[in-house]
């Protein structure tokens, strides 16, 4: 009881002369005193606790991003290594026909596919999307320039439902009156060109802007005009952001699915003109995915395979060129 | 000698430009214009209050639809957004140059470039066959996480590193600790950021169609439970479009879509605005 003179506490419990009061109170304090040590002492160690363990749990969700990436390399792999073990790899990446119910399995036709309308897609896509970045960047006045990025913004968001549904209603027909149904690579290309657009701009936009105002300066004083500040010190300087936009926006272009599908006509076969139809990687696998068994399963797999190593090779060039670009 | 002086070459590259820009605002406007005039007169409270009725018919409406996208996207943020914004929060407050942030880092830089069908041919693989969900919203949902799953790190991460440092500073030396600080001080500095990355995973959802053709089913049912197949709205556009050939009804469907995604591009725009206010204006 080396505590109770701590509890003399209010006059009226002396007043009460028991000697039993006292030592209630008393008992009373030390208690009180000994919850809060303990309340306090648990608290100091539970935010110790609390931050471990929350801290494992941050450490654990940031690794699923990682986790995910390697569980899509090992399903496709697992799942498409039986149609590379017997088809063969050259024979699946060369063949040109695939024909489910006779078991022959080649994606040349799709590959050639993807890239026609790929490369169709830049040809209209890079000049339109960095003509905007410049317009954005340097030309553009005020009232024009907040016009222009809501709509591309808007671009962006658009469902790729949408401009499948929007082309197939408004360009196929136009595009049908050149020749052939209208369901050709020249359509998909040309929708393509409008959903990339938004990628090859926003990120040659950003390269331009982060061109030195030094450079401009420099060329201006020598008595260049803007345009061919732009044209000859610009643009070069900014070449390397440029060049990963356009790299990224062909690898969103081969990864298009639903709305190739509703304009390209889907036929198997290798394109030979503008106007013809023909299927892309991705289409085939949105197709024929639901209703595969068997080898047609593995070899859809395989295709994603193949799409996959397309896209892995198109980021890592755009990072590399990217990288050396920030270097600079 | 060039034949054009300068100054009537920048006029033509200047003129150039003008007419890029005009050429994107008028494929925006073709797009938009053509899907609201023909789309409008599909809407009517009919539209929006009955379910389709299914099959080939194209009959009916798009409530069911609309259920499926709320569930769709409910899932796919409830699923996603945990992961992401923890993930985001060990890349800005917690990691230390090591193998196992580049892991970190490389994972999501690779996994954001990943084409959408991608993610089906992975989630009908796991979810549906190997996991036995069957065509579900959850499949569907999971799919979709993982395809979201790059917007909200990457996002969140932007948002807690716009935190000045010395934010951070204050907390510690007041004596909290490390969880204190980032729960008290850096995640409420980086709230508007982090609305924006959820706000993002909407968006990405609503739009998505690729990954939920193969994950989801595509059944016209109202939806039960997170087990039964759905359709979303941009789902029901493909089906309307492609199968049933009911282009009145799936311009009308696409109509909703483009007014969903305005509304969200809209929200983004005035969180975004609120949040500049809020770090650098006044106070």
């Amino acid at each position: 009881m080396g505590e109770t003179h701590l509890a003399e506490g209010p006059p009226s419990f002396s007043d009460l002369g028991g000697q039993g009061a006292e030592v209630v109170l008393s008992i009373r304090v030390a208690r009180a005193r000994l919850r809060l040590m303990r309340v306090r002492a648990r608290r100091l160690q539970l935010r110790y606790v609390t931050d471990w363990g929350w801290k494992q749990l941050i450490v654990l969700s940031s690794i699923s991003a990682f986790l995910i990436l390697l569980l899509i390399a090992v399903f496709t792999v697992r799942e498409g290594l039986p149609a590379f073990a017997k088809v063969g790899l050259w024979r699946l990446l060369s063949g040109t026909a695939w024909d489910v119910a006779e078991s022959e399995f080649g994606i040349l036709p799709m590959i050639l596919g993807s890239i026609f309308v790929t490369l169709g897609a830049l040809v209209m896509g890079v000049p339109l999307g960095v003509g905007c970045a410049v317009f954005l960047a340097e030309v553009a006045p005020r009232r024009a320039r907040d016009l222009l990025r809501p709509a591309i913004e808007l671009l962006v968001g658009i469902p790729s439902v949408v401009y499948g549904l929007v082309g197939m209603l408004v360009l196929v027909p136009l595009v049908g009156k050149l020749g052939g149904s209208g369901d050709s690579v020249l359509a998909a290309s040309i929708v393509l060109s409008v959903m990339v657009l938004p990628t090859i701009t926003t990120i040659s936009e950003d390269s331009i802007r982060a061109v030195p105002q030094a450079y401009r300066e420099g060329s201006l004083a020598l008595g260049a005009t803007h345009w061919q500040t732009v044209w000859r010190v610009v643009l070069p300087a900014a070449r390397s952001g440029i060049v990963a936009s356009i790299i990224l926006g062909m690898g969103r272009a081969i990864g298009e699915t639903m709305a190739m599908i509703m304009v390209i006509g889907n036929s198997i076969i290798i394109p030979t003109s503008p106007l013809s139809p023909a299927r892309t990687l991705t289409g085939t696998l949105a197709l024929e995915l639901k209703y595969a068994a068997g080898l047609h399963w593995n070899a859809l797999f395989a295709t994603g395979a193949v799409l996959f190593v397309f896209i892995l090779v198109l980021n890592s060039l755009a990072l590399i060129v990217h990288r050396r670009a920030v270097a600079r | 000698m060039r034949m054009a002086s300068p100054r009537v070459t920048q006029r033509i590259a200047w003129s150039l430009t003008w007419a890029s820009a005009g050429v994107v605002v008028l494929a925006l406007g073709v797009i938009v214009g053509y899907v609201v005039i023909k789309g409008a007169g599909a809407i009517d409270w009919e539209f929006l209050s009955t379910s389709p009725k299914g099959g080939l018919s194209g009959e009916g409406g798009v409530l069911s639809a609309i259920v499926g996208t709320v569930y769709i996207v409910a899932l796919t943020v409830a699923i996603a957004a945990p992961l992401g914004i923890g993930a985001g929060i060990y890349l800005v407050e917690y990691a230390r140059e090591s193998w196992f942030t580049r892991l970190v880092r490389s994972g999501v830089e690779v996994l954001a470039g990943v084409p959408s069908i991608i993610f089906g041919l992975f989630g009908f693989a796991l979810f549906v066959v190997a996991l036995k969900l069957s065509f579900s919203i959850l499949s569907g949902a999971l799919a979709l996480a993982c395809l979201v799953l790059p917007t909200i790190i990457r996002t969140t991460e932007e948002a807690l590193r716009a935190v000045p440092q010395s934010y951070r500073e204050a907390s510690m030396a007041c004596g909290a600790t490390k969880f204190q600080t980032i729960r008290k001080i850096a995640l409420p500095a980086a709230l508007p950021g982090i609305l924006t990355a959820i706000i993002l995973a909407v968006g990405r959802s609503v739009e998505e169609t690729a990954v939920l053709y193969v994950t989801m089913g595509g059944s016209a049912a109202m939806p039960r439970s997170f087990l039964s197949g759905g359709r979303t709205l941009a789902l029901h556009t493909y089906f309307l479009a492609m199968e049933t050939r009911a282009m009145g009804k799936a311009l009308g469907t696409a109509l909703l879509l483009i007014v969903l995604i305005m509304l969200i591009n809209g929200l983004i725009r005035f969180v975004s605005r609120r949040y500049m206010a809020r770090m650098y204006g006044g106070r």
